[in-house]
Formats: structure tokens, C-alpha cells, sequence
């Protein structure tokens, strides 16, 4: 049976909190912690099949043109190699995130260095790889592919903005700052490289593979394929991490499939760390101009944010750079404007918070020019600029704790409001300065189904589709259903990652927790219903805890022997369309530069965010840890490096594309701020994980410039970059 | 990876024998080898394993310093109680390089003749006159960042990447080579990289079929020992410049200063001129800047990496800074 929740209204019940098994928000460790730590929780990769033959992908020399000719005979007569494979539905771009149908196909064709052409097949890996790289291609190559967004025209993307006069604002203003920071592009750089296992039985095919969403992945696969949806199971239990980069089905989900149907037998291919690198999603280098007009006190009379970004010709994603920019902060004036630069380097799609990620250090690096100049605290600026409700749709926020965040973070940091001037801690070698940013994050909600089952035993088992992407997805579903059926999460048995099961929401935008929470929500709560009228009591009135009533009757004898089953349905309604809603919050970093050598380093770190309900204190500020960890890469670290004439990227592993490593990282605190939002979903949960890399590295970059007065405007800021806009 | 053959030397004649081979090579640790044949950079057609032959001790010389076997790790090299205390400074530079996991399998011989990590190199469909004699330098006008300033050629401008040999330069440290015809050499490291010149594809000195056994070093030579990394994460990454330094200071004024520097060429680089600028010389900013112009006289960039030059001044800078305040 399903029950359907529609949201149109924000739910202010907060039935949550009048739960009386006490464990949602608690912080419970990982249920999957041990199988993962032992290894003896399964990857894509990993699953014993029989017969197994192996794929590694081929991938194209050029920039653009056509593949002419394959030598596969040369390549069929070496040992242990069972087929050339170049089918035309073969693809050759990862899916988008939600795409929901096939990415592009045909691999004759060819437009970007490293796309994948082809697959060989052989009976071991190593025979197959070694004969991928014999494999002799003929091409017909178009010469003059244009790789440097800086060197075509751009498009503009819809949306753009345009309120007041901003031009006549920043002539007016009292003061005004017109700055332009570079970003570079970066890599999801999840561990576990994307792999995939196809089994073909008649015309069912199962697929182990790893990937976020399999509520769209099923579609897209059996829409590259040409089958139906019917026929298509797609298994994704545990996934090595994602981060954008598993949004969509990548190529060797297709290969895989369309060999092992060719071959008769199965299939696994396992991208090498370089194809990860090169052919899955970039995130767009951008190019990002801030205007701010203000008042003498600093208030915001003009705003505005003008960003270009890349990507292929044909691809719909563009980095949302300005998402966070149309509400984070007030002014009446506004010109918001998002370009597109045609280019032939790889895909470029959904890496770790999308826009924000980047958008955010610009922005955040722009108002700390501008607290300079007003000569007032950051914070203080920061909180002068929140505005009442959405400074261009009009709309009410759902809820925004930017300023809680803003003054709680600034307390348990220590912070120094006093007026600030660069250059006035000296270490040793090194300059120590402070720098706070703003974070913010557009709330994503979707669609989900979860079917939750109350067995006679007196345990339940929830079943869904959505992945756990190593964030504790397992768990705080285990949790909202012990919560609202008075059991302790090791009596929920969680079950995902299996498109047997209902369609869920997909982890990726941070949306996971909040949408599919709230299928299970919604499903646990029929279940409720159905209890309350065997005991003969309102639901708002059955009390559940430890698998008993208030009145001490088990559920195990309510129950009588029989399962209650129900589908949750979440939808969310006009709470849409009605509200803004995002993740708020504020970071703020101390940190060395050293005045020989432009060296910096993080000496610590705090923040403080306000994202709606915590389901589990322990994975909640596991995410914040890791956001604010990639918040130091992308001010500090990551950057992706393109050929300049045949675009290809050419820092393709975790050798020369840096991550933070533990070194880099020092102590941090996460400081969560209480809120419950109403309109976000009717858990009250809005996204976490994203959220901490949305404005933090602006926080390092504002405390670059206080510890050394280099002001730098090119993220990452690197030692030559510090060095360059060092004073002597 | 194409196919291969892998004999387990148990003695160093086996291994001689086997690398004798244009097409044979040695494996250690495999922590270099085993990426690059991977990436088909490397393609042996024979391997011969050499981590059972012996030459893993370190031990005390005739003449009081010390031998460090070619086939002890990094880890046990960087430990060691009179590494530790005699020559601090191989062990930072030991343990500056790389992580926890690739040092306990990382050998010194293997680390010695590591490679270098330019982008060309290790991507066979690029072109590389390392790799390809003839095929062409793709960093040249490519992405050059890490790559060299100094004693580059119009063939290849990359880097010798390692840190443990940029402080047995400064430590004038001694190779010890079994050669293919079974009697032995000894090449002072600091001749032991090659420049590219026109000849790319060659990193070092070793022939065919020969084996490093071991590396020696002087008596203790005492002083303040340095090693400086810039790097652009704090662990885990490549040098952009550093520096091994040892210095010792006499009524304040240097009385040594050996130093070899990284980062900069497709060697270890070291100047003797360098220490002559300094000895005799007061720690002021001057005298660093004298070394300085010594050390960048004919440095050159490449665009991308024009910033090594200013870095490498500045380094100086700090180290010999430090190093004077320490040594006083
Ligand atoms: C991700 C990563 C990061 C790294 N970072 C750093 C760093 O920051 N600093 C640094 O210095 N190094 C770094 N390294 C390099 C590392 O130090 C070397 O890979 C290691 O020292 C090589 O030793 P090995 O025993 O594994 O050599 P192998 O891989 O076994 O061999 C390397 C080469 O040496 C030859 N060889 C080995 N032993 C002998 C011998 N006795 N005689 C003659 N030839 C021999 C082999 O034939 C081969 O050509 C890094 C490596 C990796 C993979
Ligand atoms: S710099 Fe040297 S190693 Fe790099 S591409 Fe040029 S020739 Fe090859």
C-alpha cells in the first residue's frame, strides 16, 4: 500500500520531536562502519562473478574529429583477447546528474581528447589492457578545436538578472568594489574508481555498478541501450565515494552491458585512475566579476555577479556559480549574469557542490574587499546585508540562520572585531592572520519512494533504491524509522542500493538525507496510523518506545503475527515554488603565510551552519569536516591542468592533483546552529554535506590577505600566486 | 602493462646477468617501476626481482661514515640511530619525500633512479623525447609548472623529482655501481644524475646490467643540516624548490656551507661555487643574495614555471637565514 505526501505547506507539527525513542539526532556511528572498515562490504567491482571477461576502454588521441578505422584484427590475434567492441550506442560523455536518458552516443565521433572510442574484451585484465593500448586507430582529424574558454565567444544562459540600475549604483555608491577572481577546474576525485560488472539472463541484464542515482541511472542505461526499463536491474550497494562524478551513468556502465550481451557471458570494466581523471566531469574553470555598490555604512545598494564557465558544445549543465548569489545578501540594484564558453576539454558537469563551491570564494573574497574599504568588521558587513526575504523573487526564506551563524561562529572562534589591518602577527617565518566568509547552499528536495516494513518479530526493514554514498545514509534512515516506530536502530534493517526496491530520491546536491528521509517518514507514519487503531488512540497520541506503548504493550502482540507494509511517497508540492530555501552558515580560518616561500597553512578552522534538522550528530559533522577539508583544496590545492593546444588534462591522479592531505588539515570544530526547517521537508532536514565547502575557502583567502597582505584573486592560491601579490 | 618475464635474483650476479638485456630492467620496491609499466612507459620484457640479493644493511665504513645498502628502504634508511644523529639531514629529506607507505617499500637504490613526473613522460599518447627519442618535448610550451630552470635543454626541461638524493649531494655522497662485467665503480652522486642535453632519455649514469649496491658517506661532517621542501600541499607532493643545507658558522661568519638544491633541473644541483660566495662571508641579506645570483646565474623559465626562480632566491633566503641562527 502507498501513501502519498504532497507538501504545499510547511510542516510545523515537528512530530519528530515528540518521538519518545530518543535516537534521531544522536550520534550514531555508522551501522555499515564495521563492513567497510573489514572489507568486507562489497564495491561494484568486487562481486564474484563467474565467468567473468574484462573490458578496458579505449580512448581517442585527438581533440575533435572521426575515428576511420580500427585495426581489431591485429588486436584479436594476441592472447586472451575476445572482442573489439564499437557498437554505436556506445557512449562517449557521462550522463548528467538527473538526466534520466542517454548521454551522447557514437563513438566514431570524437570531441575531446581521451573520449572513449572503443572496448577490448579479453580473459584476464592485463591481456585486456595491454591490447587497448595496441589497438591501432584511425582518425580523421579536425584540426583548430578551440580548448581555452579565453580565447572563444560565449553564450549566455538563461536567467540572467537584471534589477534597478547597477551601473548608476556603483557610480553613486559610497563605496564600491569591482573585482575579478578565477577559479580552476577540479575533480570529484572519489576513491573507488567507476566500475562496472553486466550479466546478461535472456533479456534481463543486471548491472553492479557505482553510482548515486539509480532512479535515473536505470533509465538512461536502458535508453542507451535500447530496452526496457522492465529489464534493467542496476545494484549499487556501497559506493566509494561519488561526489558528482557517479550522478550519471559513465561509459563503462554501457560497455559493460553491451559486451557481456555481445559475448554472452559477463562483464566488468573498471575505468584505470587516469580514465577517471579524463573522461568523467570536470568542474568548469570560472572566470567571475563582483561588483558591489554600498552606502557609507556599508550597506548594499548594488549587486553584482557576472560568471563565465564552460563546457562542451551541446552539454545542457553549466556551473550554477550564482545560485547563492541571487539571495545571500540584499541591494536593490542587481545584474546577475551566467556565460558559457564553448570549449573542446572534457565534459564538464556536477563536482562537489556545484556553483557555491566556487561561486561562494568569489563572492565572499569580493565582501571582504569591501569591509575594507567601508572599514568595517566583516561580520559586522555580512550582518548589515541579510535580507529580509528573497532580494529578487521576493519570496520568504524557509529559514535562515546566517546571522546566528555569523555570531555564534564568531564567539566560539574567538573572532577579533576589532579594526583590522594585514601584517600585524609575525611567527618566525611566518605572517598569522584571520579571515571569516558567509556560507550558503541552495536547498535541493526531490521526489522519493521508501517502503518501510514492520515485521511481527517486532523489527523493520526499509527498502529503497537510494544509495549510500559513504555519508550514513544506512543509518539515519535506521534512525527515522526507529525514532517513529519506537525501536533502536540495530532492529531496522536498511536495505539499498537495488532498483528491486522503490525508487528513491539519489544521493548527490546534498538532497539524500532530506528526500528520502522523508519517504520513510511518510511511510512510517501510515505504519503509525495503523498501530494507533489497533490500540484504539490517535496517532498523534501512540507513544512507541523500545518496541512498546506508553501502556507497556509490545508491538511484537499488537502485531499478532502479521507484517504492516506501506510505501512512503514524498513529493514536494508548492513549499517549492513558495519559499527560498538554502543551508546558511559562516566560517572562519587563522592562517600562517610564510614570507619567504608563499607557503600557507591552515593552523584552524570553524564552522558554524545552520541546516535544519541533525538526524545524527556523528555523520553530520563527519560532512561538515569534509566540506570545510575541501574548502581548504579549493583555496589552497586543487586544480585541474589542461594542455593548452589539445585541451587534454594532463594531471590525471592523486599524485599530481592534490587533495588536502591529513597535513593539510588541521584541527577543525563544526558548530551546529539548532534549526528546524518547516518548509524544506517535513523531517525539518534541509542538505548538509555540501554546504561546508561553500564559502570556506574565501575565509582562508580574506586570512591570507590579513596575515600577509597579499591580496589574490586567482584561486588556488598557491605559492607562486602568494608570491606574487606578496608586498615586499 | 605488456607481458613480461619476473626471475627472483637471489644473487647479485643473477640480477647483472638478467639487466644485462637492453630490454631487461631491475625491480626494488616497484613503487616507480610497477606505475610506469602500468602506463606502458616502461616496457621490460624481462624483470629480475633484486630484493633478495642482500645489500639492504647500513653499516660503518673503514674511514668512519657510513654505507647504506642500495636495497635498504627508505624508512629503515631515514630511522636508522646514526642517520639520525650523524646526517640529519638525509633523513628529512627521506622523510620529506612522498608517503609513510610508499617509504617502507621505496628502496634507496629504486629511489635514486626514480623518474621524473612530467605529464608528457607518463602519457605514452604525448609526445616526449625522454620517452620517444625524436617524438618531441611536450612540455615545452605545454604545462610546465614542476618543471626546470636550471641545465635544461631544448630537448627536455624536466626534473629529476627526488629529495634523498638532493641531500647526499650536499653530503657528497658516493654511488657504489656493481658493474655488468662483475667488478665495481664508485660515482659521486653528484655525477651521478645526467643533465638532458641532447641526450633526454638518459636520467643518470648506470649501464646496462649494472646494479647499484650501495651508497656512502663521509665521516660525520657535524654542522646545522637543513632540508627545506616547497611544496605545494604540506605532505605528499613533489618539490617545487628545496634545498639540503649544511652549515657551520665560525665568529659569525659562515665557515661551511655545503648546499645542494631540488626542484630546479633534471639533477640534484650543486655549485662549489656556491660555498665559496658564503665561507668567510657575515649571514646578511647580501651574502644570501650573492649565493643566490650565483646559484640562478643562468636560470630560466618556462612561463608556467618563471615563478622558480624568485622561490628559489627566497628559500635561499630563509634557509641560510635559519641555518646561521641555528649554526651561532
Ligand atoms: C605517489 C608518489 C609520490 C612520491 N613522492 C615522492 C617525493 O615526494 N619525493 C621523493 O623523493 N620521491 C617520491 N616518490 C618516489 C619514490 O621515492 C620512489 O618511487 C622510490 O624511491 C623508488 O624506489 P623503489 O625501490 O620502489 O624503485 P623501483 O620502482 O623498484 O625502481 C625504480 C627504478 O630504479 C631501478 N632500480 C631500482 N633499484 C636499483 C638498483 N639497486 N640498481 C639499479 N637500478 C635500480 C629500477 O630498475 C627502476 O628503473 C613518490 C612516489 C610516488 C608513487
Ligand atoms: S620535459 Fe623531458 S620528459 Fe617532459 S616531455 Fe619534454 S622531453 Fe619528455
Amino acid at each position: 500500500m502507498t501513501v502519498h505526501f504532497k507538501q504545499d505547506k510547511p510542516e510545523q507539527s515537528n512530530r519528530l520531536d515528540g518521538m519518545k525513542q530518543g535516537v534521531l539526532g544522536k550520534g550514531v556511528s555508522r551501522l555499515e562502519g564495521l563492513a567497510k572498515v573489514t572489507g568486507t562490504a562489497p564495491y561494484a567491482a568486487e562481486y564474484p562473478v563467474e565467468g567473468c571477461a574484462e573490458g578496458v576502454l579505449v580512448t581517442s588521441t585527438i581533440t575533435r574529429g572521426e575515428v576511420v578505422g580500427l585495426d581489431k584484427d591485429a588486436v584479436l590475434a594476441m592472447p586472451g583477447v575476445l572482442a573489439v567492441i564499437d557498437d554505436s550506442r556506445l557512449t562517449t560523455r557521462p550522463a548528467q546528474g538527473t538526466a534520466n536518458e542517454a548521454p551522447k552516443q557514437g563513438p566514431k565521433t570524437i570531441s575531446y581528447w581521451g573520449q572513449p572510442i572503443a572496448l577490448v574484451v579479453a580473459e584476464t585484465f592485463e591481456q585486456a589492457r595491454d591490447a587497448a593500448k595496441h589497438l591501432t586507430v584511425k582518425y580523421r582529424e579536425e584540426e583548430g578545436a578551440p580548448v581555452d574558454p579565453q580565447a572563444v565567444e560565449t553564450e549566455e544562459k538563461d536567467g540572467t538578472v537584471r534589477q534597478g540600475d547597477l551601473a548608476h549604483a556603483m557610480a553613486e555608491a559610497a563605496h564600491s568594489v569591482d573585482v575579478t577572481f578565477t577559479t580552476r577546474g577540479h575533480a570529484s576525485a572519489a576513491m573507488e574508481p567507476h566500475a562496472a560488472i553486466a550479466e546478461w539472463d535472456g533479456d534481463k541484464l543486471t548491472v553492479h555498478a557505482s553510482l548515486q542515482m539509480l532512479n535515473y541511472n536505470i533509465s538512461e542505461l536502458a535508453d542507451a541501450l535500447g530496452v526496457e526499463e522492465d529489464d534493467v536491474r542496476l545494484i549499487s550497494r556501497f559506493v566509494g565515494g561519488g561526489f558528482g562524478s557517479k550522478l550519471g551513468i559513465s561509459e563503462e556502465v554501457v560497455a559493460a552491458a553491451i559486451a557481456a550481451k555481445d559475448l554472452a557471458r559477463p562483464v566488468r570494466v573498471v575505468m584505470s585512475r587516469q580514465q577517471v581523471f579524463q573522461c568523467i566531469m570536470r568542474r568548469s574553470e570560472t572566470t567571475q566579476r563582483l561588483r558591489l555598490a554600498a552606502d557609507e555604512d556599508g550597506k548594499l545598494t548594488g549587486f553584482g555577479h557576472h560568471a563565465v564557465v564552460s563546457n562542451l558544445p551541446g552539454e545542457v549543465f553549466a556551473e550554477p556559480v550564482l545560485q547563492s548569489s541571487h539571495f545571500l545578501y540584499s541591494g536593490e540594484n542587481r545584474e546577475l549574469m551566467l556565460e558559457v564558453a564553448r570549449i573542446h576539454r572534457m565534459t564538464a558537469g556536477s563536482v562537489r557542490a556545484p556553483g557555491e563551491a566556487v561561486g561562494m570564494p568569489a563572492l565572499e573574497g569580493a565582501m571582504d574587499v569591501l569591509a575594507e574599504k567601508v572599514g568595517i568588521d566583516p561580520v559586522e558587513l555580512r550582518l548589515k546585508n541579510i535580507p529580509e526575504q528573497d532580494p529578487e523573487e521576493g519570496l520568504p526564506f524557509s529559514s535562515n540562520k546566517l546571522a546566528e551563524c555569523l555570531k555564534q561562529g564568531a564567539e566560539a572562534f574567538g573572532w577579533d572585531s576589532g579594526p583590522r589591518k594585514p601584517r600585524q602577527h609575525q611567527d618566525g617565518e611566518w605572517w598569522v592572520g584571520t579571515g571569516m566568509a558567509s556560507a550558503a547552499r541552495a536547498h535541493s528536495i526531490s521526489e522519493a519512494r521508501a517502503k518501510v516494513t514492520l515485521k511481527s518479530d517486532g523489527t523493520a526493514l526499509v527498502e529503497t533504491d537510494m544509495t549510500d554514498i559513504g555519508t550514513g545514509t544506512y543509518t539515519i534512515l535506521a534512525q527515522i524509522a526507529g525514532e517513529m516506530l519506537g525501536l533502536e536502530p540495530n532492529k531496522v534493517l536498511v536495505e539499498l542500493g537495488d532498483t528491486r526496491h522503490p525508487r528513491g530520491s539519489g544521493s548527490g546536491g546534498s538532497w539524500g538525507a532530506a528526500s528520502t528521509g522523508s519517504a520513510v517518514y511518510v511511510a512510517c507514519k501510515a505504519i503509525r496510523e495503523d498501530l494507533a487503531a489497533r490500540v484504539g488512540v490517535e496517532e498523534t497520541a501512540l507513544e512507541l518506545s523500545q518496541g512498546k506503548t506508553s501502556a507497556g504493550k509490545s508491538l511484537i502482540d499488537l502485531l499478532g503475527g502479521e507484517d504492516i507494509a506501506r510505501e512512503g511517497h514524498y513529493e514536494p508540492g508548492d513549499i517549492k515554488d513558495d519559499y527560498t530555501a538554502a543551508g546558511f552558515g559562516a566560517f572562519f580560518a587563522q592562517v600562517r603565510v610564510n614570507r619567504y616561500t608563499g607557503e600557507t597553512r591552515v593552523d584552524r578552522m570553524l564552522g558554524a551552519f545552520g541546516f535544519g534538522r541533525v538526524l545524527n550528530h556523528k555523520t553530520a559533522r563527519s560532512q561538515c569536516l569534509g566540506g570545510i577539508t575541501w574548502s581548504i583544496g579549493v583555496a589552497l590545492t586543487e586544480a585541474l591542468e589542461f594542455d593548452p593546444r589539445d585541451g587534454h588534462l594532463v594531471n590525471c591522479d592523486l599524485a599530481e592533483y592534490h587533495v588536502p592531505v591529513n597535513r593539510d588539515v588541521p584541527e577543525l570544530d563544526v558548530l551546529m546552529v539548532e534549526e528546524r526547517d518547516a518548509a524544506a521537508s517535513p523531517i525539518q532536514a534541509k542538505g548538509i554535506g555540501e554546504l561546508g565547502m561553500c564559502g570556506g575557502a574565501a575565509a582562508i583567502a580574506n586570512a591570507i590577505y590579513n596575515a600577509s597582505g597579499a591580496r589574490i584573486f586567482d584561486y588556488p592560491m598557491t605559492p607562486d600566486h602568494v608570491l606574487k601579490a606578496m608586498p615586499d | 602493462m605488456r607481458p613480461f618475464s619476473y626471475t627472483k635474483a637471489r644473487v647479485i650476479e643473477d640480477a647483472r646477468q638478467i639487466t644485462a638485456d637492453e630490454s631487461a630492467m631491475a625491480i626494488a620496491g616497484g613503487t616507480n617501476l610497477l606505475d610506469l609499466m602500468k602506463l606502458q612507459v616502461e616496457t621490460p620484457h624481462k624483470l629480475a626481482d633484486i630484493n633478495r640479493i642482500g645489500f639492504d644493511e647500513i653499516k660503518k665504513t673503514a674511514d668512519g661514515g657510513l654505507s647504506i645498502g642500495a636495497l635498504a628502504t627508505n624508512t629503515a634508511t631515514a630511522v636508522h640511530p646514526r642517520v639520525r644523529s650523524d646526517y640529519p639531514v638525509l633523513a628529512r629529506a627521506i622523510l620529506s619525500g612522498a608517503t609513510q607507505q610508499l617509504r617502507n617499500k621505496a628502496t634507496n637504490g629504486g629511489n635514486l633512479c626514480q623518474r621524473t613526473r612530467c605529464f608528457y613522460f607518463t602519457n605514452i599518447d604525448q609526445p616526449c623525447n625522454k620517452r620517444e627519442p625524436g617524438s618531441g618535448c611536450g612540455a615545452i610550451d605545454g604545462i610546465a609548472k614542476l618543471h626546470a630552470v636550471l641545465g635544461a635543454s631544448d630537448q627536455c626541461i624536466a626534473t629529476y623529482p627526488g629529495d634523498m638524493a638532493v641531500a647526499l649531494s650536499a653530503l657528497d655522497a658516493q654511488v657504489h655501481i656493481a658493474t655488468a662485467g662483475g667488478s665495481e665503480r664508485t660515482v659521486p652522486v653528484r655525477d651521478f644524475h645526467c643533465l638532458p642535453g641532447d641526450t633526454p632519455w638518459r636520467d643518470n649514469v648506470l649501464e646496462d646490467g649494472e646494479i647499484i649496491t650501495a651508497i656512502t658517506l663521509p665521516a660525520p661532517v657535524g654542522g646545522t643540516q637543513i632540508y627545506r621542501k616547497v611544496r605545494e600541499r604540506s605532505s605528499y607532493a613533489f618539490a617545487l624548490v628545496s634545498i639540503a643545507a649544511i652549515v657551520e658558522m665560525k665568529d659569525g661568519l659562515f665557515s661551511r656551507a655545503d648546499l645542494a638544491f631540488g626542484g630546479l633541473a633534471h639533477k640534484p644541483w650543486h655549485d662549489l661555487r656556491i660555498a665559496e660566495a658564503l665561507i668567510g662571508q657575515p649571514p646578511t641579506a647580501q651574502t644570501f643574495d650573492k649565493a643566490a645570483d650565483i646559484l640562478l646565474e643562468i636560470a630560466r623559465g618556462y612561463g608556467e614555471n618563471d615563478f622558480k626562480i624568485p622561490l628559489a632566491r627566497r628559500t635561499l633566503h630563509a634557509v641560510l637565514e635559519h641555518a646561521a641562527e641555528e649554526a651561532a
